[in-house]
C-alpha cells in the first residue's frame, strides 16, 4: 500500500517553488473546470485573469481589494511565524472598523488631519482588543486561540449590526441599517484624482509589509518567533518567553486586521454597515500561507488574491458562470499548495501490505 | 524593464480580448442581485422578472449574483454602466450609495435602485407594499386559527419589516379579535437554522399559523413537518410544504423591468421613487391551499379586488399601537410617511419591539 514517509531534510528550494507549483495547478485545473463547464477554456482565461486588470482603472480596482488583503496577511504571518494560529482577523477587522467609525461619527463636525490619525489609531487599538481577548485566555488559561479568535468573529458581526441598527444608524436613514456617510475629513485621501479608489491605505499596506519585513528579518523579537516557530523546546530552553510571543503574534495580527477595517469604512465605503469585511479576514490566511509567510510574498500572493475576486466577477458577467466559481479558484490554491507541501516534507513509498 | 514588458503585453492581450468582445447588437440590461439566485426567496423573484424582460422585450441581460453589500458593488454597478448597459438594476438595499456614485459618473444610464431612499439625476427608485399581502395573509391567519396564537419570524426591525408584522396582525384582527402575535427576530436575513428554530420554538408557544420575513425556506419546512400552517414570502414556497403553505405574499418585478426598459429605449425615462402595490400589479398570492374554505377564499377574492381599486387600505383607521395609543383615527389611512417611518408593533403583537 503507499504510505507518506518523512523526508530526511525538505528542500529549502521547494518549499519556495510550490507556491508556483500549486497556482500552475491551479490555472490547470481552471482550464479543466472552464472545460468541464462547456466554456472556451482560453476564453475563460482570458476573461478570469486578464479582463479584470485590461485598463488602468482595473488595475487600481486590483490594487484597491488588495489592500485590506495585504495589511491583515503580514499581521497574521507574525504570529503564524511563532504558531500563534489567530484565525479571528475577520473579527478584528469588524472591531477596528467599529472602533474608527465611532471617531468618524463623533468628530462630524471636526475639519483638519487629527480625525483620521485619530482613526487610525483607534482601528488599531479596537482590532487589538478583539485579539487581546484569546491572547489574555490563551496565557492565563491555555485556552485554544484558534477556537477562541474564530468565535470572536461572529461575537464582532453581531455587535456591528447592533450599532448599526442602533447607537450608528444614521437618524436620517429611514431606520435603514448603516450610519451617516462620513465628512470627508474621515475620509482616507485618493491617490490618483482619476476617479480610481485606490486610497492611502494602500501606503499604509506598503508600510505595514516593509515593517513586518523588518521585524521578521531584522529584529530580535522577529528571530525568537521564528525560533518558537521551528522549534518550541528550544525557545524554551534559550529563555524567550512564550507568553511573550503569544500577546505580539495575536496582538500584531489584530492591529493590521483593526486598520483594514478602519481603511474600509473611511475608504471605499465611506460609512460604516452590516458589511464591514468581504471575507478579507480569512481569504488572508490563504494569502499568508501562499506567500510563505514572507512579506514580499504577501504582496504578490494579495494582488493573485483579488485578482480571483475580480475574475469571478468578469466570469459571471461575462460567461454565465455561478458567482461560487472565485471561491473555487480560492479552494483549488489553497489545496493545491497545502498538497504541494505534504511533499516537501514526505515523500510516496510502496511498501507490501503489513 | 522587466515589468513594463509584462504590463505592455498585458495591455495588448486585454486589447485583443476587448475587440473580440465588442460587437454587441441588442440592448443590455444588468443586474447586480446580493445573494444567489436559488430556488426561492428575494433574489429569484428579481430573476423571473429578468426572464421575463428578455422574453418579452428581446433585450439581452446579464447579472452578478451574490454581490457583496459593500465596496465590491461598486465594481460591479461601474462595469455594467461602462461597456454600455442601457439599465442597471441594483436589487438591494446596501447597494444604494453605490450605484448613486457610479450614476453620477455615466449620466448616460439609467440606474434603478430596489428599496432605498436617495434617488438621482439618472437613478430612480423602487419597492413594493409588501404589507398588502401580508394583510390578506393575515385575514386567512386569523380565520384559520384554533388557538389564537399566530406567529412570524422576522430579520431585523426596519421599518419593512415592521410593515408585514403590523398589517399581518390588522388582517387577523379584522376578522378575529382574540389573535395575538407573537415575534422572533434571528437578526439574519438568511439562516436557514436560526429560522428554523424560531420557527419551532413558536410552534411550541401554541402557535398554529405561522410566517416569516426572512429570506430561506425553512419556517414553511418547518410549519410543515410539525403539521401546522405556514405563509411563504417572497415567493410561493408551496412545494417546501404542500400542507403547510396555505398561499405567500409573492413580488413581481417583471412588469415594472419591461415599462422601464420601454422608455429608457423610447427615451421618454425619467427616474421616479415607485412604490407599487396590487394596484399596479407588483405583489400578488401565490395560489390558495385547498385547505382554505371556499367561502374564504372568495372572500380574499374579493378583498384582492378592493385593494387594487384602492378602496382598502391595510392601515385603514382605527389604528392602535401596543400601548393604546391612536396612531391613525378611523376613517383615515395611514400617510406613506407614517409607513416608512414605523418602528412600533400595533395591538395584538405580544412580544416586544428590540431596543
Amino acid at each position: 500500500m503507499l504510505r507518506l514517509e518523512r523526508r530526511p531534510e525538505a528542500s529549502q528550494l521547494m518549499s519556495y517553488a510550490s507556491p508556483a507549483i500549486a497556482i500552475a495547478l491551479m490555472l490547470i485545473g481552471g482550464l479543466l473546470l472552464f472545460t468541464f463547464l462547456g466554456k472556451n477554456p482560453i476564453e475563460g482565461f482570458k476573461v478570469f485573469f486578464i479582463n479584470p486588470i485590461s485598463d488602468l482603472w482595473g488595475v487600481s480596482e486590483l490594487l484597491l481589494k488588495a489592500t485590506p488583503l495585504m495589511l491583515v496577511a503580514v499581521g497574521l504571518a507574525v504570529g503564524f511565524r511563532a504558531n500563534v494560529w489567530n484565525i479571528g482577523a475577520e473579527g478584528q477587522l469588524v472591531a477596528g472598523g467599529v472602533a474608527a467609525s465611532a471617531v468618524a461619527l463623533y468628530f462630524q463636525e471636526s475639519e483638519g488631519a487629527h480625525v483620521l490619525i485619530l482613526m487610525v489609531i483607534a482601528g488599531c487599538i479596537g482590532g487589538m482588543l478583539w485579539a487581546a481577548i484569546p491572547a489574555f485566555l490563551k496565557t492565563r488559561f491555555n485556552t485554544n486561540e484558534i477556537l477562541v479568535s474564530l468565535m470572536l468573529v461572529y461575537v464582532a458581526q453581531l455587535m456591528v449590526s447592533w450599532l448599526v441598527h442602533g447607537p450608528m444608524m444614521d437618524p436620517d436613514g429611514f431606520n435603514f441599517p448603516q450610519s451617516a456617510m462620513f465628512e470627508d475629513s474621515a475620509l482616507l485621501p485618493l491617490l490618483f484624482d482619476d476617479g480610481s479608489r485606490v486610497n492611502l491605505a494602500f501606503v499604509f499596506a506598503i508600510g505595514a509589509l516593509l515593517a513586518g519585513y523588518i521585524f521578521m528579518f531584522r529584529s530580535f523579537g522577529g528571530f525568537q518567533m521564528q525560533v518558537a516557530g521551528y522549534a518550541k523546546d528550544a525557545a524554551r530552553y534559550a529563555g524567550f518567553s512564550a507568553k511573550r510571543m503569544i500577546w505580539i503574534g495575536l496582538l500584531s495580527g489584530g492591529a493590521m486586521a483593526g486598520l483594514a477595517g478602519m481603511s474600509e469604512v473611511s475608504g471605499p465605503m465611506g460609512q460604516i454597515t452590516e458589511h464591514v469585511s468581504s471575507n478579507y479576514g480569512f481569504a488572508a490566511i490563504i494569502v499568508a500561507f501562499v506567500a510563505r509567510l514572507n512579506p514580499v510574498g504577501i504582496f504578490f500572493a494579495s494582488l493573485l488574491m483579488a485578482l480571483l475576486y475580480l475574475g469571478g466577477e468578469q466570469a459571471q458577467q461575462y460567461m454565465n458562470l455561478p458567482s461560487s466559481i472565485s471561491n473555487v479558484f480560492q479552494g483549488m490554491l489553497l489545496l493545491f499548495l497545502l498538497g504541494s507541501d505534504v511533499f516537501i516534507n514526505y515523500r510516496l513509498r510502496w511498501k507490501e501490505g503489513s | 524593464m522587466i515589468l513594463k514588458k509584462i504590463i505592455s503585453k498585458l495591455a495588448l492581450l486585454a486589447l485583443l480580448g476587448a475587440m473580440t468582445g465588442a460587437g454587441m447588437a441588442a440592448d443590455n440590461v444588468g443586474f447586480v442581485y446580493v445573494s444567489p439566485i436559488g430556488d426561492a426567496g428575494w433574489t429569484y423573484q428579481h430573476d423571473l422578472g429578468r426572464l421575463q424582460l428578455e422574453k418579452e422585450t428581446g433585450v439581452t441581460t446579464s447579472f452578478v449574483e451574490n454581490v457583496a453589500e459593500g465596496p465590491d458593488a461598486e465594481r460591479v454597478i461601474r462595469e455594467m454602466a461602462k461597456r454600455g448597459d442601457k439599465v442597471v438594476f441594483a436589487t438591494s438595499f446596501g447597494f444604494m450609495n453605490y450605484a448613486l456614485k457610479v450614476s453620477k459618473t455615466f449620466r448616460k444610464t439609467a440606474f434603478v435602485h430596489a428599496t432605498g431612499y436617495k434617488m438621482g439625476k439618472n437613478m430612480g427608485l423602487v419597492n413594493a407594499r409588501f404589507y398588502e399581502g401580508r394583510y390578506l395573509t393575515g385575514v386567512i391567519a386569523g380565520e384559520m386559527t384554533k388557538s389564537n396564537v399566530l406567529g412570524y419570524v422576522a430579520a431585523f426591525p426596519i421599518p419593512e419589516v415592521m410593515q408585514g408584522i403590523n398589517a399581518f396582525i390588522q388582517g387577523a384582527r379584522s376578522v378575529n379579535p382574540k389573535a395575538e402575535l407573537r415575534v422572533i427576530w434571528v437578526n439574519s436575513w438568511f439562516d436557514p437554522g436560526k429560522e428554523r428554530q424560531a420557527a419551532l420554538t413558536l410552534l411550541s408557544q401554541e402557535a398554529d399559523v405561522i410566517t416569516h420575513h426572512t429570506d430561506s425556506t425553512a419556517v414553511v419546512q418547518a410549519a410543515e413537518d410539525q403539521g401546522k400552517y405556514a405563509f411563504g414570502y417572497h415567493s410561493d414556497m408551496s412545494k417546501y410544504g404542500p400542507n403547510a403553505h396555505l398561499t405567500a405574499t409573492t413580488h413581481l418585478w417583471g412588469d415594472y423591468y419591461v415599462k422601464t426598459i420601454k422608455e429608457v429605449q423610447a427615451g421618454t425615462w425619467e427616474p421616479t421613487s415607485v412604490w407599487g402595490g396590487y394596484k399596479e400589479g407588483m405583489i400578488a398570492l401565490a395560489p390558495l391551499n385547498k385547505a382554505i374554505p371556499a367561502d374564504l377564499q372568495s372572500r380574499i377574492r374579493d378583498l384582492e379586488k378592493q385593494m387594487t381599486a384602492g378602496s382598502l387600505h391595510a392601515f385603514a383607521g382605527p389604528v392602535v399601537d401596543q400601548a393604546g395609543k391612536i396612531i391613525v383615527p378611523a376613517g383615515q389611512n395611514m400617510t406613506d410617511e407614517q409607513l416608512n417611518s414605523m418602528n412600533y408593533y400595533l395591538q395584538g403583537v405580544v412580544s416586544k419591539v428590540p431596543n
